[in-house]
């Protein structure tokens, strides 16, 4: 069964430019339908610029931007889309329930104001005021108003920042089901494992350009580095001069290595320390391989 | 990657109805979400209503009922400036600072619709004011109105407003946040004197006199004085200058709006 997926959204050869600043350096990102992708950069990569490019809050300089095949300025193509922004400030003195019936009424054929504060998990907030709820709660209901008026693109801008643990899982559980259903999702976050967690593809964003995209895996083998850590006595200064090790170091009666061929390295070490214990091995993260990523581009652009 | 089948429908247009709907229920939250808000709205109601009690009855308690009715007109237009000015212009100001239009711009809210839920906001204001005003000054400065008159003087009030939100409007978008309110009051108390509404424009010097004209309040001035019984010229010539006021500032302010945000 073969099947075109659908491009929801895209971004071609995208140019900003703020004063001297270039936020966007011929940016190319594609959306796809039910896919969900995550944005990632550290502070200043150009996340946020290419997030309001796609919403229609900013023109590009040069390139092409579009939604649903229009032009994002154009209400048709937002129509379909549900948004939730980083640092949204909602009129304190309405009701949840008030908040999502305004919301619904901007859209053709919105959820029910029940299933949309179902699926946010606020459904005994509806008559409460925005103002009386805690940081959490607020995310929640800008989550509500996100999804109510079933949107095809989803943008989610840091959505779970002061949530807690339980509502965090809620938080992603709702998200899968909505891609689920054929919703794509472009997600920025801050909290890698949120990404590990969600994301169908990793976009990594630096300089105002796209450093490195694949499917986390794909991400993550980019860094090849596995840690071990276990109690030994070996002698670290020795063990860095072993073939596969790239570091080691000793933090009271653990030490550290690192290395890319951990199967070698282990063999090996279990030999020369019979004794040794708490054995851990790690493969790396997506936080080592984005710090690794947006290092190297740090390198090359100061090589340049 | 794994292919999910999709079964959904074509994006649905916009039903005519829904549009409506979507205007109508912007209005009222953003009537609501003010109306509970009582310091903000308070001190934009209450302010020209103390003004008209403390300089416009308890100073003038010997007037005759033709300078009473003078009275109640120029109050009246400065009431309604206030509701104008201060209830769009920093509700706007605020809402560029805070992250609300940003959001609403992103949304798929109709066009305009942001901007007519304040204007209806505003609109009940001055009616409020005008409301309050017209009790005052039939209660306290015993001014003779007929019922006719004085929903004359009220629908002056709540239409007059628009030229102000359209005012309002361009400095919310000039300045953001808290700059706002203290821009609005060099631009609201300093156009009330020029144009004659807390002091008699016989009593300004004559190069003031002559350069009234250009104020908006001075022309809504000269309606509210024909609501009343006062009118000494036609009506036409001064709704047209406030209907051009107001589109000239309102043109201004949604290129701004569009552009910069």
């Amino acid at each position: 069964m073969t099947q075109s997926v659908a491009v929801v959204a895209s971004l071609s050869g995208a140019v900003k430019r703020y004063g001297a600043l270039t936020a966007l350096d011929g940016l190319d990102l594609m959306l796809h339908r039910g896919e969900l992708l995550a944005l990632l950069g550290p502070n200043g990569a150009g996340k946020s610029t290419a997030i309001s490019l796609l919403l229609g809050l900013t023109r590009a300089d040069a390139g092409k931007v579009e939604l649903f095949g229009r032009d994002p300025q154009d209400i048709e193509a937002r129509r379909r889309i549900g948004v939730m922004l980083q640092s949204s400030f909602l009129p304190p003195t309405l009701t949840v329930a008030e908040l999502l019936r305004l919301t619904s009424s901007y859209y053709p054929a919105p959820r029910t104001i029940d299933e949309s504060a179902g699926m946010a998990g606020i459904a005994d907030l509806l008559s409460r005021r925005y103002a009386a709820l805690s940081g959490g709660q607020q995310r929640r209901v800008q989550f509500a108003l996100a999804l109510c008026g079933r949107p095809e693109l989803l943008f989610l801008d840091e959505p779970t920042v002061g949530m807690d643990i339980d509502a965090r899982q809620k938080l992603w559980a709702a998200i899968r089901r909505l891609t689920a259903e054929g919703c794509a999702v472009v997600l920025t976050t801050h909290y890698l494992e949120e990404a590990e967690a969600l994301a169908h593809r990793v976009v990594v964003l630096g300089k105002g350009r796209v450093l490195s995209e694949g499917s986390v895996d794909a991400l993550r083998s980019h860094v090849a580095v596995t840690r071990i850590r276990c109690i030994s006595e070996l002698d670290v200064n020795a063990l860095a001069q072993w073939p596969d090790i790239s570091l080691a170091e000793r933090d009271g009666t653990h030490i550290h290595l690192h290395s890319d061929a951990p199967e070698k390295v282990l063999r090996r070490l279990l030999d020369a320390d019979p004794a040794l214990s708490e054995l851990e091995v790690r493969r790396a993260g997506l936080a080592e391989a984005f710090t690794e990523l947006t290092r190297e581009s740090e390198i090359e652009k100061e090589a340049a | 990657m794994s292919v999910i089948t999709i079964n959904r429908v074509p994006p649905l247009p916009m039903p005519p109805c829904r549009l409506l709907g979507a205007y109508l229920t912007e209005a009222r939250s953003e009537c609501i979400r003010y109306f509970r808000m009582p310091g903000f709205l308070l001190p934009v109601t209450l302010f020209p209503t103390m003004f008209y009690l403390l300089f416009g009855i308890v100073m003038n308690h010997n007037a005759d009922a033709n300078t009473a009715r003078y009275l109640l007109a120029s109050y009246g237009v400065f009431g309604v400036m206030s509701p104008g000015l201060f209830g769009f212009g920093v509700s706007l100001a605020m809402e560029r600072e805070n992250g609300l239009l940003t959001l609403k711009r992103a949304m798929p809210m109709p066009a305009g619709a942001y901007l007519l839920g304040k204007m209806v906001m505003a609109m009940l204001a001055a009616g409020v004011v005008m409301l309050l005003l017209l009790a005052l000054s039939v209660g306290l400065a015993h001014v003779q109105l007929g019922v006719l008159q004085a929903l004359r003087f009220l629908l002056t009030g709540m239409l007059g407003v628009l030229p102000f939100c359209a005012m309002g409007m361009l400095v919310g978008t000039l300045v953001k946040g808290q700059g706002a309110p203290g821009v609005i009051n060099i631009i609201y108390l300093p156009m009330s004197f020029l144009s004659g509404l807390l002091v008699p424009l016989s009593a300004l010097p004559s190069v003031l006199q002559q350069i009234a004209p250009i104020w908006p309040s001075a022309h809504l001035q000269q309606l509210a004085l024909g609501a009343v019984g006062l009118g000494q010229s036609p009506a036409w010539p001064h709704v047209l200058v406030l209907l051009a006021y107001s589109a000239g500032f309102f043109l201004l302010a949604a290129r701004r709006l569009q552009r910069v945000g």
